[in-house]
């Protein structure tokens, strides 16, 4: 027998597996399951830009991108982020379009993390952000938000987080799980301390177009200062529900796009060519089908809240993506057993909110891109699990 | 309020609690729209969206083609109406095409369906002609699809 482990790269063994894992393998055994643990669209992609890729496919247009991504696509990105965000970036050197905004999150880390570097991480958030800094030899410096707070990265826990071996700081908002977003005065609360510190920052702004309300996202990089000192990281997989066919971009500095283009000019040589030609046609012609998506998950997302808090698993309202966060206090059951609970008795699957972190102990990561009937199934079956406890 | 006849068409069934939460308002307004709605004719009724070819029930449907021939004064409208009295007629419009009026009608066969064209719709003063066509199998109606069970296919991408 061979000893795999001795040959295996330490960085990697370190990686904490993802605890959510042990409840799709329960789940995925029931019969009947409710699920509300899925973190993608349930829409399909727009037909119209589906009908483009098949359109290209049909032509053999079948090769190779250029590795930074179609000029055409590239300038469309750019016209987008002026048009949506009002930030100008050059199609030529500002733009890597990437397997995902995911690959986009990597290379952007790999291309700035040295070994002891120390990088600003907001907790409850996606899962990716912590192991990817392991795997740069960075040293994840996590930060809580808290539900007073209604989970907003506040300028004082940042000041907290900061010593001079601070460099990166990741913005994941609007936020998977909590649905918090950073309103334009909470922005420039944290740009501040950046700017006094000199920090850079990663902004996932992935859900930037699902936020609900009066206010508009607002794109970190259009700041004052912060253009200079930020990557954009965002994609079509959310906005455009268009999570298969893995496409994303990344926009910022020249000299850090640059590095990032090396990277992933060798470990991925260039992202999919069918999906680049649809985002073109989503890009150009989307608008109505991001706001038709958006009016629908918003209605959703009202009829969720208020049915969480009508069975006093009380959840503050979610602004942005498509979770909601409810506290499990109610329930007097960590995360852990509430999770486990309610699957095995009701057959509704939600994930504990300590997958995003461990301080979503107490909370769960509910996601509502599900049909109104779904939700109204789930939440009848979650008041007669609560109506027992 | 474009947005509750667009619920109201999806899940008639959803109570003025619901509507409300989803709409953002409450639910005496809810209440008001929708019978405001009724008062106006804009809601002519609430219907379920039946698959009859699941039902156990004997059940045909036609869509007839009629062309006619327009009075001088009511133009179609007094052989519409005359067509809508009958039970059998779920719907009647007026088309633009090869065509004028298109009338859909149900029954227990289609020999029943064949008779009450043949003996109602075709002696009516001014049908110049008729066309009828079966409906065989009812692949979407009502905006839901027959065919298809509702299934998610989406996996979590944590699991296998
Ligand atoms: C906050 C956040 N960032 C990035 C991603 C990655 O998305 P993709 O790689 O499909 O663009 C996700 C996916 O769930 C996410 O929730």
């Amino acid at each position: 027998m061979i000893e795999y482990q001795k040959y295996l790269n330490q960085e990697v063994q370190q990686v904490k597996p993802s605890g959510i894992r042990r409840f799709f393998d329960i789940a995925s055994e029931m019969d009947n399951v409710i699920s509300l643990s899925i973190g993608e669209p349930d829409f399909s992609t727009p037909y119209h830009v589906r009908q483009e890729g098949i359109r290209t496919l049909e032509k053999g247009k079948t090769w190779y991108s250029p590795n930074r991504g179609f000029m055409e696509l590239r300038e469309e990105i750019c016209s987008w982020m002026q048009r949506r965000y009002g930030v100008e970036y050059a199609p030529k050197t500002d733009v890597l379009v990437t397997v995902g905004g995911s690959e986009a999150l990597d290379m952007c880390i790999r291309s700035l993390i040295n070994p002891g570097d120390e990088v600003l991480i907001p907790e409850p958030s996606f899962v990716c952000y912590v192991p990817m800094t392991q795997m740069a030899k960075g040293v994840p410096v996590v930060m809580e938000t808290k539900a007073e707070n209604q989970f907003r990265l506040t300028a004082e826990e940042l000041r907290s987080k900061i010593t001079p071996k601070s460099k990166l700081l990741i913005l994941p908002f609007p936020n998977n799980p909590t649905g918090a977003v950073m309103r334009r005065e909470h922005l420039e609360a944290i740009a501040e301390v950046v700017k006094e510190h000199d920090l850079l920052v990663l902004s996932d702004e992935i859900y930037g177009e699902l936020t609900y309300g009066n206010e508009r996202h607002v794109c970190f990089s259009s700041l004052p200062g912060m253009k200079e000192r930020t990557i954009v990281v965002n994609g079509f997989s959310k906005m455009f529900a268009m999570t298969g066919w893995r496409l994303g971009f990344a926009v910022g500095p020249k000299e850090i796009i640059a590095p990032m283009t090396k990277l992933h000019q060798y470990a991925i040589m260039s992202a999919p060519t069918t999906a680049q030609y649809a985002a073109v046609e989503a890009l150009r012609n989307g608008d109505e089908d991001i706001e038709y998506m958006r009016s629908q998950y918003d209605m959703r997302r009202r009829l969720i809240v208020d049915g969480l808090n009508r069975l006093g698993l009380t959840c503050f309202e979610p602004e942005g993506a498509f979770y909601v966060f409810p506290s499990l206090k109610k329930s007097g059951l960590s995360s852990e057993e509430f999770c486990e609970k309610l699957l095995y008795d009701e057959h509704v699957a939600v994930v504990p909110g300590t997958a995003f972190g461990e301080c979503g102990e107490g909370f769960a990561r509910i996601s509502y891109s599900y049909s109104i009937k779904h939700i109204t199934e789930a939440l009848r079956r979650i008041e007669r699990f609560m109506g027992r406890l | 309020m474009e947005r509750l006849l667009q619920l109201l068409k999806e899940n008639a069934r959803a109570t003025s609690d619901q509507l409300a939460v989803m709409l953002n308002t409450t639910p005496e307004e809810v209440e008001k729209a929708i019978a405001d709605y009724e008062a106006r004719g804009v809601i002519k009724g609430y219907q379920a969206l039946i698959n009859w070819e699941k039902a156990d029930e004997n059940r045909a449907t036609a869509l007839i083609e009629l062309k006619v021939s327009p009075k001088r004064d009511r133009g179609f409208d007094e052989i519409a109406s005359r067509i809508m009295a009958f039970n059998e007629v779920e719907s009647v419009s007026l088309m633009s095409g090869g065509f004028d009026l298109a009338v859909i009608v149900s029954g227990k066969s289609m020999q029943d369906i064949a008779m009450f064209v043949a003996r109602r719709l075709s002696p009516l003063d001014g049908v110049l002609a008729t066309a009828t066509h079966f409906f065989l199998t009812r692949y979407k109606d009502g905006g839901v699809s027959f065919v298809d069970e509702e299934t998610d296919e989406r996996r979590d991408s944590w699991s296998d």
